[in-house]
């Protein structure tokens, strides 16, 4: 259930892999995993819960990659950078159990990189306990904690989002606004 | 245009100036934003270049998404630590105001990302045409159907029983508020006024208020106010229906002084003037949308009389 996303205006050096895992059972080890800094374990795990849609996780992709592009990473790795874009520092907690995993494969002339999909999907087959699932909007949405969104991007003094009657223009307005937080978050 | 055309032959770099007034601009001050350098699904297409910095139509993140991409260049004439500065400024200004003015529910593009350092901001792409199109689109067709019939009127009895409005100088006449099909003009520049209130009532002034930061977007589907609204471009643009998606805010500041507030207007009824003639007689129904907007309007169009007074002196003086 891994899928390799072509992000637009990203060099043929990196290459995007997502998947989704639901019920997941062992999301402590996965925190601890990352905590640790596990070589191994070099993924984006986050909180399917605050996850709105594609567009708004590969935004976060995107501006993770341009950080590392440009050389001006706050934190190790692309993959903490995509954490702390999508929803604060840790991207799950013990009790989640819902995931999104990214996994971005750098390739340079001076680090070339040999891991393929495939190695990264046996890989997370194999450690993440959970029920793979589609990484799609549909699939997303049904997982989307948005009180928590709300909260985290101070969107409850919204007004004129609450008066929108039709709840798919209400979803979208929310999602455009999280996105706009998001690229300017920390500047 | 393609990213790819955009490179041409070599030209000679200018060397620094001192002075720090503006050269004209070649194309070497522009050089394409290390975004665009990368694969996309189809290649970017520049829109405008202005002296401020260009703006591109691409995609953004997935394939299916349009972007307009806003790139200010380093200015080579600058002292590198201080256009820095600027440019990181005027990015995030701007940024920060599109923000504001959605979360207060004011039609303006949703912002996609900022790139501060490159100089970059991607907008959601606004479909649809500026205001400035549609109005000149508008008087356009309306000379040609004058001229049709004027030509007409030569050979044909039935036709020259119209009368006076088939001669000449009614086809280059102004547009007046109770000549047939002028109410769809009208009604778009209430709707004008009353997105120019619905900003000034979110505490931004937009700076440079003029026809081309005005863009008429077609009504989503199912979104249209009633019925029988234009739900394509072609559309819109023909019909002047839709609604007013006010964009450009590199001058833009937060205040609600009355002033400033006056000002805009000021700025946009010259702008509206001298971009259309023939409609100029027609602007005080902006004002009129403006009006009904806020409480404090009436003040602001007050303001716009002192305004108004002060700029016809300096005009008389210069
Ligand atoms: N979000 C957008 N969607 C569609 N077209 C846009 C958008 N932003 C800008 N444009 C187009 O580019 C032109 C210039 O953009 P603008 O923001 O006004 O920059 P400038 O500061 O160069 O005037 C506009 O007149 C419009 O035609
Ligand atoms: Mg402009």
């Amino acid at each position: 259930m891994l899928e390799t996303v072509t992000l637009e205006h990203v060099p043929t050096s990196h290459s995007v892999h997502v998947a989704v895992f639901r019920n997941v059972t062992n999301a402590e080890f996965l925190q601890s995993q990352l905590l640790s800094r596990n070589a191994d374990f070099e993924y984006a795990f986050i909180d399917a819960s605050t996850v709105i849609s594609r567009f708004h996780l590969l935004s976060a992709v995107y501006k993770a990659i341009t950080v590392e592009l440009s050389g001006s990473m706050k934190t190790p790795n692309v993959h903490s950078e995509i954490i702390s874009e999508a929803y604060r520092r840790y991207g799950i907690q013990p009790s989640t159990k819902d995931v999104v995993v990214v996994k971005v494969l750098i390739s340079r002339d001076d680090a070339p990189s040999t891991a393929t999909s495939e190695d990264v999907a046996k890989h997370l087959e194999t450690h993440v306990q959970g029920d793979p699932a589609p990484f799609s909007d549909d699939e997303l949405a049904r997982l989307t904690d948005w009180s928590k969104l709300r909260k985290y991007h101070k969107l409850n003094g919204v007004n004129y989002v609450e008066g929108i009657k039709d709840e798919q223009t209400k979803k979208r307005e929310l999602e455009l606004l999280v996105v706009s937080a998001m690229s300017l978050r920390g500047l | 245009m393609t990213a790819a055309a955009t490179t041409t032959a070599p030209q000679p770099i200018p060397a620094p100036v001192p002075d720090p007034s503006p050269p004209e601009p070649s194309i070497h001050d522009f050089p394409l934003p290390s975004a665009l350098l990368h694969p996309s699904s189809e290649p970017p297409t520049l829109i405008t270049q202005g002296a401020e910095g260009r703006v591109y139509r691409t995609t953004w993140v997935d394939a299916g998404r349009e972007c307009a991409l806003k790139h200010r260049p380093a200015k080579p004439y600058r002292h590198p630590v201080l256009d820095a500065r600027l440019t990181r400024h005027r990015i995030l200004s701007e940024a920060r105001i599109l923000q504001k003015c959605r979360r207060e529910g004011v039609a303006v593009p949703a912002l996609y990302g900022v790139d501060e350092a490159a100089g970059l901001l991607a907008l959601e792409w606004i479909p649809g045409a500026p205001v400035r199109v549609c109005v000149n689109g508008w008087i356009a067709r309306r000379k040609e159907r004058r001229r049709r019939l004027a030509d007409g009127a030569v050979g044909d009895e039935s036709k020259a029983q119209e009368g006076q409005d088939n001669s000449e100088p009614a086809v280059v006449a102004e547009v007046t508020a109770d000549e047939e099909g002028a109410d769809v003009l009208m009604d778009l520049l209430r709707r004008m006024g009353e997105a120019v209130g619905r900003l000034h009532k979110s505490g931004v002034v937009h700076g440079d208020l003029t026809t081309s930061n005005l863009m008429l977007r077609p009504w989503e589907k199912g979104k249209a106010p009633s019925n029988g609204h234009a739900e394509t471009e072609q559309a819109a643009e023909e019909s002047l229906d839709g609604e007013i998606v006010i964009i450009d805010f590199g001058l833009a500041s937060q205040g609600t002084a009355d002033e400033d507030r006056a000002v805009d207007l000021y700025v946009l009824e010259r702008a509206f003037g001298s971009t259309h003639p023939k409609a100029e007689g027609l602007f005080p129904v902006v004002l009129d949308g403006y009006r009904g907007t806020f409480k404090g309007a009436p003040v602001v169009l007050k303001k716009l009389e002192d305004v108004r007074m002060r700029g016809r002196k300096r005009s008389m003086l210069g």
